[in-house]
């Protein structure tokens, strides 16, 4: 058996024996076999030294026995590491920060305590799955739609919590943007609820969100200040019709004008769910080398060559896709008005895509472009990265660089650039990576994608990449919003305004709320205060 | 007095008999709650069946449930260990006891 750092052998063994007697000897995961399988499957750091391995694993099924647990893991100073579903594989899944902690395995905490139609929100435990509550929906025929990202088997709270993000509207798609209320258990065992929760047989903590003073929630979000063991959510009530139509534009530079009228229909709230800026060139410059340089370099002489390239192929070199959900009235004259604030723009294309009226069957559903985007939970997204023609071997998983960037023509040409020309240096492909989306309601996220695999060496170069990314993305002012756990450190110190003031605040508020630093040490770069000076080495 | 005491007796026995007989029935529920996300028919939306498709290229069944070859054995091996992006599944998810019951639903019946 594998022992937590800082825990003696006696006194891990005694802590076993309590936390047997709180959930079970069933619950409490021991045997190598049994913990390995909490490993990050899509690890960066698979096989080598620094791989994070939990010590044990505890499954509770109440928060009661949360409570019970945390109780122990404080009294002995036992580094705990929750999880809900322990999905969130690309950033971590279910392996520590902390090699050794305990993982605190939330999956059996799987009730859906409350769906109200009326009232469109969901009250569930850290257990319950995109797909678990989109089925509960289903069999009751309620009329409501989820929000899910792309993976289904995700927890609604974990995701929420790594401020994860789906596809339909606002507020629904940026998921912590769409909870309302929290329990929490803090690390003595103490229990809180936030927003009107706090408030003894509340009636409205799925619905006011503010409660009375300061509002705590976002405390613990990325973050590792406590155990959140239910969560509210507000549901779409399920929308009429969906639209979707795609804008074209020709020439390189007419990007600028593409983003600057779509963000201000976003702004305005007329487009009111994600928009990106692809490019239908993406997969001819990736078949020309020759090209694909002067796209990643893009200087004068460079766009003239391109935007004449372009043409004689008859491609548009930039092109978003917009989609409308609502009353059929609705959606229908918001694409012509879309429509009618491009049409300045020289030599604009628009392509009519899927118009669909609800219910739909389940079957028809997943016929469609992407049922995700009609709040229907899958697994699709897994097609990245899996064995196909192109990639006959498969991938072992991915990671994903993902910085936040301004919704501007100029951010999407400047981030391709700057990261090209990192990536080119160190010997990465350019190609594929994902242009720029708008996943949050203001700003666009650029998403270099990377696969990982078994091979240390190739890993090692992935990993000297990525915070090579970090560090250039940081030099222009660009931050990432989540990442895999191996670059918590990296990401959360280019976060320096004021010699780091934002990470002192975070620190002198881990050691207020949990003075024994037991939660997740390291989680976002936050370690409690006897791991700081030396957390490069644990 | 013996009648309190028997009830309790012979109900665990008959669990334990229960578990050591795998279920396929309810390997089915287990399977389509954690499997057929993936591995239902339709390559384009079931990355798992996908992934069958290019590895046997028609000369197996790219759908576990239309397999003839699938052994309990087997079946564990992939779940507790995972193949490629296929990650693997914990006790809190499939049970020793649910696995057996999917190698049970999958084994040529």
């Amino acid at each position: 058996m594998r022992y937590p750092p800082g825990v003696s052998q006696s006194t891990f063994d005694r802590a076993i024996g309590e936390f047997e007697a709180t959930i079970g000897r069933d619950w409490v995961f021991t045997e190598e076999g049994d913990v390995d399988l909490y490993r990050d499957a899509y690890s960066p750091l698979w096989g080598e030294e620094e791989e994070k391995i939990p010590s044990i694993a505890l499954a509770p099924q109440t928060a009661e026995e949360v409570q019970g647990l945390m109780r122990i893991c404080n009294e002995y100073q036992i580094p705990v590491y929750p999880v809900s579903t322990g999905k969130n594989l690309g950033y971590g899944g279910s392996a520590p920060v902390l090699n050794g902690s305990v993982v605190l395995d939330l999956k059996r905490m799987n009730r859906i305590i409350e769906v109200s139609e009326e009232n469109a929100f969901a009250l569930v435990e850290p257990g319950v799955s995109y797909f678990d509550l989109y089925n509960y929906i289903q069999e009751r025929g309620l009329d409501l739609w989820i929000d899910c990202p792309d993976p289904g088997w995700g927890s609604l709270i974990g995701n929420a919590l790594d401020h994860g993000v789906g596809y339909t509207v606002n507020p629904y798609r940026d998921h912590f943007e769409a909870h309302c209320g929290m329990e929490v258990v803090l690390a003595d065992g103490d229990m809180v609820r936030t927003g009107m929760g706090a408030l003894p047989n509340a009636e409205t903590w799925q619905q006011y969100r503010w409660g009375f003073g300061p509002w705590l929630d976002g405390l613990f979000a990325q973050s590792n200040f406590g155990v959140v063991t239910k969560m509210g959510f507000w549901l779409y009530p399920a929308p009429e019709a969906f639209r979707s139509g795609s804008v074209q534009v020709m020439g390189y530079n007419d990007v600028h004008e593409l983003v600057r009228v779509t963000a201000k229909m976003m702004y305005s709230g007329i487009l009111n769910t994600n928009a990106g800026v692809q490019s239908p060139m993406q997969f001819v410059l990736g078949q020309n080398p020759e090209m694909q340089e002067r796209y990643d370099r893009a200087n004068e002489e460079d766009i003239r060559i391109l935007d004449e390239f372009a043409q004689g192929i008859d491609t548009p070199f930039w092109s978003s896709q917009f989609k409308f959900y609502g009353p059929r009235e609705i959606v229908d004259s918001s694409w012509e008005y879309v429509k009618r604030q491009f049409s300045h723009i020289e030599g604009v294309r628009f392509q009519d895509q899927e118009s669909l009226n609800f219910p739909m069957p389940y079957e028809e559903l997943m016929q469609t472009a992407d049922e995700n985007h009609l709040g229907v939970p899958s697994m699709s997204v897994f097609q990245l990265g899996n064995r196909s023609n192109f990639n006959p071997t498969g991938s072992n998983g991915h990671l994903g660089f993902s910085p936040v960037v301004p919704m501007t023509g100029e951010a999407v040409l400047e981030s391709n650039k700057v990261f090209a020309r990192v990536l080119r240096e160190m010997g990465a492909s350019t190609v594929f990576n994902v242009p720029p989306y708008s996943y949050h309601q203001r700003t666009f996220t650029i998403l270099v994608g990377f696969t990982v695999t078994r091979d240390a060496d190739t890993n090692r170069k992935t990993r000297e990449i990525f915070r090579e990314l970090v560090k250039v993305a940081a030099e222009h002012g660009w931050g990432e919003y989540r990442t895999h756990t191996a670059f918590m450190d990296d990401c959360a110190q280019a976060y320096s305004f004021n010699d780091h003031a934002l990470m002192r605040l975070q620190q002198r508020l881990k050691d207020a709320v949990d003075p024994r630093g037991i939660i997740s040490a390291g989680r976002y770069g936050i370690w409690p205060k006897h791991l700081r000076e030396d957390s490069d080495n644990v | 007095m013996y009648k309190k005491l028997l009830l309790p007796i012979t109900l665990s026995l008959s669990q334990i008999v229960f578990a050591q007989v795998p279920d396929p029935t309810h390997g089915r529920e287990v399977y389509e709650h954690w499997c057929s996300p993936c591995h239902a028919p339709g390559g384009r939306k079931h990355p798992g069946t996908s992934a069958l498709e290019i590895l046997y290229k028609g000369e197996k069944p790219a759908v576990l449930e239309e397999r003839k070859d699938l052994t309990p054995e087997l079946v564990a091996a992939f779940v507790r260990n995972g193949v490629k992006i296929m990650p693997p599944f914990r006790k809190t998810e499939i049970s020793d006891k649910d696995l057996a019951d999917i190698g049970a639903y999958l084994s040529p019946r």
